[in-house]
């Protein structure tokens, strides 16, 4: 262990902080991704996919246009 | 290899899963080199062991401003070129920024109390990071605060441009007022001002932080990216049950 000198609280305190900001950040963005791979593998379990929201295309009945003939004068 | 080929989600987790193994390994590999220089480094004739705060605090300020501008140019891609991955990237910057612009702080008060005989002043550089701290804390607030995706991306872009007015005023702060904090002594013209000593495990420790922010922000974008899909999907099957 290196002699830190008289100010060797300041300097651990620094180094400790640090740690565990960098490790808590560390794990919550870890732990967040994980939860999100979780959830789309469940809902894809479940048949939730997102090709399968595509409804399958119905053929769209054919609308007649007609036309208001002129009347001849 | 083009960031309009990164414009696809599909192809950034596909890409981002094949770099991300590597990434870790050599962020940890930097860690380890810059913990063991630190450990060797000599104390400074001035400071005494108190330098090795430094590297962890300059590292640790650069991040928090390296973070604000990788936002600022992501809301360029959001605003201007409509880039679909744009408003994931600032949106997961933001609380890695946060956490180093809050190390920044505290670490900085922890050298600040042995050296000038106070944790605090209000100094420009202090006090500009501090707001640097607070732009962040709004911005995720501004996030959270819309639930539409697309309409929170539009305008956390927009403060996040204003906010870069704070990036040169951190960085010229030293030299515009008469400021305690000492002035530029790394990127400055001339070149450093630092032993090499001191400088060598400085820089390692910078490459570390630098790849480890990196390393996280990849892994916040997937998620994110994730988190959209979720709620995509979830939408789907609201609606099919109520068409059914």
């Amino acid at each position: 262990m290196p002699d830190l000198g008289p100010h060797a609280a300041f300097i651990w305190a620094a180094y400790t902080v640090t740690f565990v900001a960098v490790a808590g950040l560390v794990g919550l963005i870890v732990q967040d991704d994980r939860r999100q791979r979780q959830l789309l593998a469940d809902l894809e379990r479940q048949g939730i996919t997102r090709r399968s929201a595509k409804p399958a295309a119905k053929p769209k009945p054919v609308e007649k246009k007609t036309r208001a003939r002129k009347a001849k004068p | 290899m083009s960031l309009i080929d990164l414009a696809n989600p599909s192809r950034f987790l596909a890409l981002t899963a094949r770099a991300l193994p590597w990434l870790a390994a050599a962020t940890v590999l930097a860690f380890a080199i810059g913990i063991s220089q630190v450990y060797l480094a000599p104390d400074d004739y001035q400071q005494g062991a108190t330098v090795k705060i430094m590297f962890i605090h300059v590292p640790a300020a650069w991040l928090g401003i390296f973070a604000w501008i990788v936002m600022s140019v992501a809301a360029l891609g959001t605003l201007v070129w409509r880039h679909p991955l744009a408003d994931v990237a600032a949106k997961t910057a933001a609380p890695i920024g946060a956490t180093f612009t809050f190390l920044a702080l505290v670490t900085g008060s922890l050298w600040g109390k042995p050296m000038w005989g106070t944790y605090w002043v209000w100094d420009a550089r202090l006090t500009s990071m501090l707001v640097l701290f607070l732009l962040y804390l709004g911005l995720i607030a501004l996030w959270q605060s819309i639930e539409e995706p697309g309409r929170a991306g539009r305008a956390a872009a927009i403060l996040a441009l204003v906010g870069f007015v704070n990036v040169p005023i951190i960085k010229f702060s030293v030299d515009w007022w008469n400021t305690l904090h000492q002035p530029a002594s790394i990127l400055r013209t001339g070149g450093p001002t630092i032993d090499p000593s001191l400088l060598t495990p400085l820089f390692v420790m910078a490459v570390g932080f630098t790849l480890l922010f990196v390393l996280l922000h990849l892994i916040a974008m997937r998620a994110e990216i994730l988190r959209r899909r979720v709620h995509a999907l979830r939408q789907v099957h609201v609606e099919r049950a109520a068409a059914a």
